[in-house]
């Protein structure tokens, strides 16, 4: 079985919102658009998005780091919005594990978003049918694009590489290494949907070096029990000497 | 969550509905067995026109709460998993039961199935009522197992959920019972009016339980859990629009913790304690007018209630909306 899914490094996203405004481009005129956007330039503005970079801090001040947190749908294996569906609209396909809409299905109850503890779905509220992130399927299929893009219209954007795409039930696969070997989580674990994008942590690079590292416990030069000149904190040729 | 009132008339108009055939049918049938005066037939046929009429208002309301009301017809597919389709089958199979039962009382049309032992004799609307019952209960199930089974949000997702929506329903359709009865067959009232008591006094025992229950209430969910950062201090500083979008307009419901408290205290008012006492001196009185102006104050108190039950609910996903920028 595939389960197609994002993988999300928190470590490297710089929260640019390319991923956002990509998405938006891509999918308002792909097979799940359009994305309308109300009074876009006025003063009750408001949109539809499959996906937002949303920021927090992390601490307090002076200790705080800054997450960017990039959200949309995580095409969740147990989807709880998919069985409170009257009409069948909402749907995960078995093929590759996409939680999907039929627009000419849907009759705008809410009743999934309801149902959706992440808040992953927005209604259209132009054309009033629940729209949601589609992992770009008019466009990972698309024969007629290079095989290098056919990859979700996010993951493309993603200017630090920040976005995994990949089949997380092959244990070969990238995201699955990612999920694996970097520390791979999913939100909200605790409501049993068991969602296929992961998100990756923030990771530090910490060396540990001990004194004895940087001065060798085994020099040569200690072996008759002298110090070796010059010792430390003498002027050096270095001190004397202007190259 | 945002209140609708499009749900909140719906829920409260076929609660009520359901009640009323409920209160109709079980004069009947105690009339059947004789425990009641069988001269209280006129008053079958309006209750349960009645009952019909508050059905297809909320019918009607409902509609309101789609976007693609053209492609309602659709929502009868999912009945395997969906208590939405399932009460969206439940609600027309009970409004016809309900037509037919007002049918055999108006017309008269009422065929004699069976003659009991007692002498009693079981006609057709007998049959009907019976089916209408069961119909009237589990559409009380769906309706409530709608917001019950949303395990997340936990104020909802409880069996004291379902006991509300069948007890309140019930309180709310037997008061509407007592008041028509006062009109159309005024010795009956009284009967009407002490169940309408009990399911009132019943219906406030379930929710002031699921009130304190909810109190108590600890968040599952918190925005550790929501973004995976194991930091007990996680403050969000934008949630990357300036806009308002779906998230944030139909999960908040955007008014003053004062005001939703306030609507707490007017619905135990109104829903309970106000019917309750003018049922009350209905007794002590016999006046009927009481009892029509209980049936207002306990309609308009459900709706309240309603509204409560709408805004109490805390949704998981609101952890992600706390900061515009």
């Amino acid at each position: 079985m595939t389960q197609l899914a994002l993988v999300i490094d928190l470590n490297v996203c710089v929260g640019c919102h390319a991923c956002v405004t990509s998405c938006k481009e891509w999918n308002t005129s792909g097979s799940a658009g359009p994305l309308p956007d109300t009074q876009a330039y006025g003063e009750q503005y408001a949109g539809t998005f499959f996906n937002r970079v949303q920021t927090y801090e992390v601490g307090t001040f002076p200790a705080t780091e800054t997450v960017h947190f990039p959200k949309s749908c995580l095409h969740c294996e147990d989807p709880p919005c998919v069985p409170v569906c009257p009409t069948g609209a909402s749907h995960k396909r078995k093929e590759d594990g996409i939680v999907l809409v039929d627009l000419d299905k849907c009759i705008g109850c809410k009743y999934c978003a309801w149902a959706c503890p992440y808040g992953a779905r927005e209604l259209d509220d132009r054309n009033k049918v629940m729209k949601k992130c589609t992992l770009c399927v008019d466009r990972i299929y698309d024969q007629s694009l290079e095989p290098r893009d056919r990859k979700p219209a996010c993951v493309m954007a993603c200017p630090t590489s920040a976005r995994l795409f990949g089949d997380i039930h092959d244990p070969e696969s990238e995201v699955s290494r990612a999920i694996r070997e970097e520390g791979g989580y999913p939100l909200m674990p605790e409501w049993g949907t068991h969602p296929a994008n992961h998100y990756l942590p923030r990771r530090k690079t910490r060396v540990n070096i001990h004194a004895d590292e940087l001065e060798r416990a085994d020099n040569p030069l200690k072996v008759d029990r002298q110090q070796p000149r010059p010792a430390k904190g003498e002027p050096t040729l270095d001190d004397a000497v202007t190259w | 969550m945002r209140p609708a009132f499009s749900v909140i008339l719906l829920t409260t108009l076929l609660g009520a509905g359901q009640g009323l055939f409920l209160a109709t049918f079980t004069h009947q049938a105690y009339a059947l067995l004789g425990v009641l005066s069988q001269d209280a037939k006129g008053l079958y046929g309006p209750a349960a026109a009645v009952s019909l009429a508050l059905l297809g208002a909320g019918l009607v309301a409902s509609f309101f709460h789609l976007g693609r009301p053209e492609r309602a017809w659709r929502s009868a597919a999912m009945w395997r998993t969906s208590w939405l389709s399932r009460e969206v089958i439940v609600l027309p199979a009970f409004m016809g039961t309900v037509f037919l039962y007002a049918a055999a009382h108006l017309t008269g049309f009422n065929p004699v199935l069976l003659h009991l032992a007692g002498g009693a004799s079981v006609d057709a609307s007998v049959a009907i009522g019976v089916a209408g019952s069961l119909f009237a209960f589990a559409l009380y199930v769906c309706t409530a197992m709608i917001y019950a089974c949303l395990k997340f949000l936990r104020e909802w997702h409880s069996p004291l959920t379902v006991a509300n929506y069948i007890l309140l329903g019930t309180a709310s359709g037997f008061t509407l019972a007592a008041a028509l009865a006062a009109a159309l067959a005024p010795a009956e009232a009284g009967f009407f009016a002490g169940w309408a008591l009990a399911f009132t006094a019943l219906g406030a025992i379930s929710r002031g339980a699921s009130l304190v229950r909810n109190a108590r209430l600890r968040p599952v969910s918190t925005v550790q859990t929501a973004i995976g950062v194991r930091h007990p201090v996680i403050r969000q500083i934008t949630q990357g629009f300036t806009a308002g979008s779906f998230n944030t307009r139909e999960f908040f419901h955007g008014q003053a913790m004062s005001l939703v408290r306030s609507v707490r205290w007017i619905f135990l008012l109104f829903a309970f304690a106000i019917p309750a006492a003018l049922v009350a001196a209905h007794f002590a009185t016999g006046s009927s007018a009481v009892l029509s102006v209980a049936v207002v104050a306990q309609m308009a108190g459900l709706m309240a209630e309603r509204w409560f039950f709408f805004a109490e609910a805390n949704h998981p996903q609101n952890l992600y909306y706390q900061a515009v920028a």
